[in-house]
């Protein structure tokens, strides 16, 4: 045991340790940078602010828009909060793009980092990069009397849950970022990704007013669950389903995205 | 036991064949240099060498271990600095020491230490508080090499360590490398398409052109060989051609970005 902790846990033979050396050492670097350019939280509030005090002020008295709940500015708020943390998590397959580009991609993978703890190491940058944002709006959402439930539980959970869910769209931005692989294209891939997300879940409406074949669609979508769990979490709103199956549907969905990831990152280099 | 051994390597990418069947080995506490033009394959055989590429066929080993079935041993003892920036712009010179050192497996107890050392070595102290993507070309690779120094590799890999580099920044780099090599034994693998440049600091080379070694020894027998005075001289009677004339779109785009945002 004494030998051991004279070793790094990146360099230790257990493959579980060195997981959680290189998670924790990339996502000490993210918190890092964040802390570097704190403006970017702030800059990055504004377009889902403007969703919420525009979009949804217009439409605030639309009862069928809102589920039935009465105010739909609160209905809309969880599903703005995981749209911009959608927008977050798209932006790391650029980050893989230009990290390739200069070379600190080819660096990385030269060291005993394991691939997974890139990969997730990454998603819990991303992870951590929403939930800043998340603070800043729900910090917006109690200074303009927006009415959500202020619970601990309700709160926390919805967090993690915006974690959980934007580390997994990280991840699959990743993935689709080794296989482009070029920036511009990206951009159009990345574009064509997101809205189609972002329309087909319940963020903006809920899923009782869609079109059969777009619920249908809604329904195999991680945003739906993740704004579904954080709606009930924060509003109180039981629109059916259960809490614990949008857990459990956006933790596999990060696992599996993260575990696709580590299997196509290497691919960038080439 | 060779530092590096690679027999009969090939590296196929599609139907374009980048290195054909090349066979070297590099000694310990060598310094090794890889010449040739852009596109010569010398990146494809160090990515091999660091465990980024397989090879088609043939093999490679590094200290005794194949680069296929003995990736995680070969990482963790080589340093690697590969052509383009591989300092984080977003975070300051010490921050970017500290994470290379967590991510090369330095334990936590040496960590200051090494950091401390390397900072001296390779004379950073003037910037450690400065954001990567502030610092000037010279800056830049001195503090890459620190990096790579922290998890003390017993073999180095530098892609073309001087391209984009002024005369004086290019000379302290090398005088930094020959005290590396001098204090800590470390055999240096280089690629480099500077012919005097390899002259000077190289004790053995392999000049490769179009995926393969055409010509391979000590500068000064290499010279004698050919009847010539200079390396650049030994490329044009190997291969017929000026060394200028090799490389592709891509290698020129992406050498003359990196210079440009280096300088």
């Amino acid at each position: 045991m004494h030998v051991e902790a004279a070793v790094s846990r990146v360099a230790s033979a257990d493959p579980l340790r060195r997981l959680f050396g290189g998670i924790g050492a990339m996502g000490w670097a993210e918190i890092r940078k964040l802390r570097h350019d704190n403006i970017d939280i702030l800059t990055r509030s504004v377009q889902p602010l403007l969703w919420l005090f525009i979009f949804g002020t217009a439409l605030r008295r639309n009862r069928a828009l809102a589920g039935g709940f009465h105010d739909y500015r609160a209905y809309l708020a969880p599903g703005i909060m995981a749209q911009a943390a959608l927008f977050i998590a798209i932006f790391f397959g650029l980050a893989v793009i230009w990290e390739r580009d200069v070379g600190q991609l080819q660096r990385l993978l030269a060291t005993p980092l394991p691939r997974l703890a890139i990969v997730l190491g990454k998603a819990g940058g991303a992870g951590i990069r929403a939930l800043a944002q998340a603070v800043v709006l729900l910090v917006v959402l109690a200074a303009t009397g927006i009415s959500i439930q202020w619970t601990v539980g309700g709160v926390v959970g919805a967090l993690v849950l915006l974690i959980l869910a934007t580390g997994g769209f990280a991840c699959l931005s990743m993935i689709l970022a080794s296989l482009v692989r070029t920036r511009e294209r990206f951009m159009g891939i990345g574009q064509m990704v997101m809205m189609p997300l972002f329309f087909a879940s319940s963020a903006l409406y809920p899923l009782s007013i869609m079109p059969s074949w777009l619920r249908v669609l809604a329904h195999g979508n991680p945003l739906t669950y993740e704004v579904h769990g954080m709606r009930q979490l924060l509003l109180g709103v039981h629109t059916g389903g259960t809490l614990w199956v949008d857990f459990v549907f956006v933790a596999a969905f990060l696992a599996v995205a993260a575990g696709v990831a580590a299997k196509t990152y290497p691919r960038a280099i080439l | 036991m060779s530092a590096v051994a690679v027999d009969g390597l090939v590296i196929r990418f599609g139907d374009v064949e980048a290195v054909r069947g090349i066979s070297f080995t590099v000694d310990s506490g060598e310094s090794f240099g890889l010449l040739g033009p852009n596109g010569a394959g010398k990146t494809t055989t160090i990515r091999v060498l660091t465990t980024l590429l397989r090879p088609t066929a043939g093999a490679a080993s590094v200290d005794g271990h194949d680069v296929v079935s003995g990736g995680l041993a070969i990482r963790q003892l080589l340093g690697y600095i590969p052509q383009a920036i591989s300092i984080d712009g977003a975070l300051t010179a010490r921050e970017n020491l500290e994470f290379y050192a967590r991510v090369t497996g330095v334990a936590r107890a040496e960590r200051r230490d090494r950091i401390d050392h390397a900072v001296t070595v390779m004379a950073l102290g003037g910037f450690l508080d400065r954001l990567g993507r502030t610092l000037s070309g010279g800056m830049l690779r001195r503090l890459e090499i620190a990096t790579a120094l922290l998890n003390r590799p017993r073999i180095l890999f530098l892609d073309e360590p001087t391209v984009g580099l002024d005369p004086t920044a290019r000379r302290l780099v090398w005088e930094r490398l020959e005290e590396l090599r001098e204090s800590a034994g470390t055999t240096l693998l280089v690629t480099t398409h500077q012919m005097e440049e390899a002259e000077r600091q190289c004790d053995r080379i392999a000049i490769m052109d179009l995926g393969t070694i055409v010509a391979h020894g000590t500068p000064a027998d290499l010279c004698e060989e050919y009847g010539v005075d200079t390396l650049d001289e030994v490329f044009t009677a190997a291969t017929g051609r000026t060394i200028e004339e090799g490389g592709s779109f891509r290698d020129a785009r992406r050498s003359r970005r990196l210079s440009r945002r280096l300088g």
